[in-house]
């Protein structure tokens, strides 16, 4: 049903995005350009869940929001079904696309506006788009709140005040659903919630998945969770994509020294596995994106860095198949630089 | 860099072994304008000095307003009954301001959100002084000192730059250091941190765990650990209390709690944890409905409706926490086989 479309070509195709903002100088604040997101290319697939892992301030969220052209990026190609979303000059093909792709965020309560009812929230898009009548409206939302397990004749009427976290999270999702998506971008949806409603909301997440043949960019800091939903998973660091990689393999065999960082730093339910280190080089605040390193940007916090990290900007090879790689020392051999992008079509073909 | 700063809190105990904070059949009711909120319903805890206590518990089920009891931060709305006895020192009907007093130099709180703990239009630098004098009799400058002191201790980086930055200038990790800073400011003998690094990402976790573990350590302070996250209990308490709806539910040392858990909401949560050992997509077990409403509780087990080894016996009586096991504790009258032990079952 939802595939990107009959080439071939993946759903949603990311190129060489960049985002800066200039922030001027205030009350002692540094001004500069902030460079969050440089350089960035991934892809989703259609019917899979691309995971986004990384540290507060990454770019994560900025990411996102390039994505979804709110606001579009500062350089890039964003092709979505076809259509590059960032050149799109025709209003038409941005509406179109805009309806494909949705968003879920991570502040349950502040994403919805407390004086409407769960149904009028469910409502809005289908209004906004003019889409059906009313009676078909009204049943389509009664069918998406089914979907995400909220009785329309128990919540229908309530305000998101009168709802847990939980709950508000899937009206949120149930929003996203109306207009039958093929792609929905949550940024770290489930965050907020404590682990029985995250574990219900994410199993909703898999239901939607194979049911509808829905995909994710699912961004979330926990690494765990993110393996949970995703078949792939990209870890981005200071505005850069690190790694990209199948999530089993990636997490049991990580190529890039930040990855293994990230994992070392996980607390596990199992007490006998050793409590977290974090490694001493970690310790300490990422460098401001005000005035990202040279070379390899993680360098100043890498055990491993060399003087060619400070030199040179690591290139992203194929380490293995559909696992790419931004490293000049990786921890596992790989192959002789060959140019690759991230998720691309590097060692695949 | 620390000189000034004595592990002097052991000292202050006097015997190491009793315990620093003993809670007793705790009770908490607000009043609200239909029925009384029973938010904690008879609840008992110990912490003793050097040892870290997780109180676990999905949202609402009473770990912010216990710990806020014992604060005496609650509303006024707040009914509060039992026994909260610091030291030997009851505190459940002191005034508010021998409360102060008392609390002030004992206990120290994380919250969960530094943005809104911390004043944003004080420097950071002004309101570590600040709260220093309140609790220390130095004077502006003494107290200066020892701030940038407390700031270097939390591993705050460039700690005198900060010192004169404003809060939105800090990243979220470095606010939850201040934040500890301030907490350590009067060198108190118990630590409170509620989900004080949920809102952080795995390496900013971790160091600020890595550090509270090294400053409890190092002062033999007693730490509790408010979560919802079993992970972080299981790697960094000594001891886990289970709470639901308003009640402990299941205690017993780190280990012995996850190797044989009893009570079945415990296993639920346990369960229901993203773990890096399972394959993706891989449905999470977890259990459906929401927790009870704490206006009209029915008199059986308060888990009941959710859970899956109910039986008849369990609407009618209300099953009380107690020690099945040597040093394990559970309220269920139909817990979990052990499967450790051959053929156990009472199914
Ligand atoms: N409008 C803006 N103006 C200036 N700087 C910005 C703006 N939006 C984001 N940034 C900066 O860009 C960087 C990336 O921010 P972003 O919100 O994308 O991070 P994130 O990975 O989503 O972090 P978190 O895990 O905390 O959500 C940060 O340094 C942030 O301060
Ligand atoms: N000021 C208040 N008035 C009425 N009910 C309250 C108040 N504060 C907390 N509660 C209720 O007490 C229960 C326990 O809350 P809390 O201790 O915050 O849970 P948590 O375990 O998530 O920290 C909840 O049902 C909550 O709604
Ligand atoms: S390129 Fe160099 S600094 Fe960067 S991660 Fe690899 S080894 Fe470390
Ligand atoms: S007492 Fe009964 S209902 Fe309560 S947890 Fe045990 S088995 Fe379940
Ligand atoms: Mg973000
Ligand atoms: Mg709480």
């Amino acid at each position: 049903m939802t595939t990107g479309n009959g080439t071939g070509r993946p759903l949603l195709e990311v190129r060489n995005l960049v985002q800066e903002f200039v922030v001027r100088a205030h009350g002692g604040v540094r001004g500069g350009v902030v460079h969050a997101v440089s350089d960035v290319s991934f892809e989703v697939r259609a019917g899979e869940t691309l995971g986004v892992v990384g540290e507060t301030g990454s770019g994560k969220s900025t990411m996102v929001r390039s994505v979804l052209q709110a606001p579009p990026p500062k350089s890039g190609e964003v092709w979505f079904q076809g259509v590059d979303l960032a050149t799109a000059r025709r209003r038409r093909d941005l509406v179109a696309a805009r309806r494909q792709m949705q968003a879920v965020f991570q502040d349950p309560y502040g994403s919805l506006d407390p004086k409407w009812t769960v149904f009028s929230i469910v409502e809005e898009p289908l209004a906004a788009y003019r889409t059906g009548d009313r009676r078909q409206r009204r049943a389509r939302v009664e069918e998406v709140l089914d979907l995400v397990g909220l009785d329309p004749s128990v919540f229908g009427d309530r305000k998101p005040g009168q709802l847990s976290g939980g709950q508000c999270q899937r009206v949120a999702i149930a929003r996203a659903l109306t207009l039958a998506p093929a792609l929905i971008v949550c940024d770290e949806a489930v965050s907020s919630l404590d682990v029985l409603s995250q574990a219900q909301v994410l199993n909703l997440f898999e239901r939607l998945r194979t049911e509808l043949g829905l995909s994710y960019l699912f961004i979330a800091h926990d690494l765990a969770l993110v393996k949970q939903v995703s078949d792939r998973v990209a870890v981005m660091y200071l505005g850069t994509l690190c790694e990209v990689g199948p999530a089993e393999e990636l997490y049991r065999n990580p190529l890039h020294p930040y990855t293994k960082a990230l994992l070392d730093s996980i607390p596990s339910p199992d007490p006998e596995r050793p409590r977290p280190r974090v490694p001493d080089e970690l310790a300490g605040e990422p460098p401001s994106p005000l005035d990202p390193p040279s070379g390899c940007r993680f360098r100043t916090r890498c055990p491993r860095a060399a003087d060619i990290c400070a030199a040179e900007a690591p290139p992203v090879r194929a380490a293995r198949p559909d696992h790419t790689v931004a490293c000049h020392f990786p921890l596992s051999p790989v192959a002789p630089v060959s140019p690759a992008r991230h998720g691309g079509d590097g060692a695949a073909d | 860099m620390t000189t000034q700063i004595q592990p002097d809190a052991a000292a202050r105990t006097g015997d190491p072994d009793a315990p620093l904070l003993t809670i007793e059949n705790l009770e908490v009711t607000f009043r609200t304008r239909d029925a009384p909120v029973h938010a904690v319903r008879g609840v008992d805890l110990t912490v003793y000095a050097g040892q870290t206590l997780a109180v676990i518990g999905e949202s609402g089920s009473g770990k912010t307003v216990t710990s806020r009891a014992v604060m005496g931060l609650l509303p006024r709305t707040a009914s509060v009954r039992g026994s909260i006895r610091l030291g030997d020192r009851q505190m459940v009907g002191l005034g508010e301001k021998e409360l102060r007093k008392c609390l002030g130099r004992e206990v120290g709180m994380i919250f969960q959100d530094p943005a809104r703990s911390l004043n944003p239009t004080m420097r950071i630098g002004s309101q570590l002084t600040e709260a220093i004098r309140v609790h220390l009799p130095l004077d502006r400058r003494q107290a200066r000192e020892r701030a940038v002191e407390l700031l270097a201790m939390v591993r705050l980086p460039a700690p005198a730059r900060r010192f004169h930055e404003y809060p939105h200038q800090l990243s979220g990790g470095m606010r939850q250091r201040v934040m500890i800073a301030i907490a350590l400011a009067c060198q108190p003998r118990l630590l409170i941190a509620d989900e004080a690094t949920t809102a952080l990402d795995v390496t900013t976790q971790a160091q600020i765990m890595d550090l509270l573990l090294d400053l409890q350590q190092r002062f033999a302070m007693g730490l509790v650990l408010i979560s919802h996250d079993m992970g972080l209990a299981a790697s960094y308490a000594d001891q886990v209390a289970v709470m639901y709806a308003g009640r402990v539910v299941e205690r017993a040392p780190t280990r012995e709690m996850i190797a044989h858990v009893r009570m079945p909401y415990t296993r639920a949560l346990l369960d229901a944890t993203p773990r890096l050992e399972r394959p993706p997509h891989a449905p999470l077990p977890v259990i459906s409905g929401r927790p009870p409403d704490l206006r009209a509780l029915d008199p059986g087990c308060a888990f009941a409706p959710r859970c899956s080894r109910v039986r008849e016996r369990c609407r009618q009586e209300r099953p009380e926490l107690a020690e099945h096991q040597p040093r394990h504790e559970w309220a269920c009258f139909f817990p979990c086989a052990d499967d450790t032990i051959p053929g156990e079952d009472e199914r």
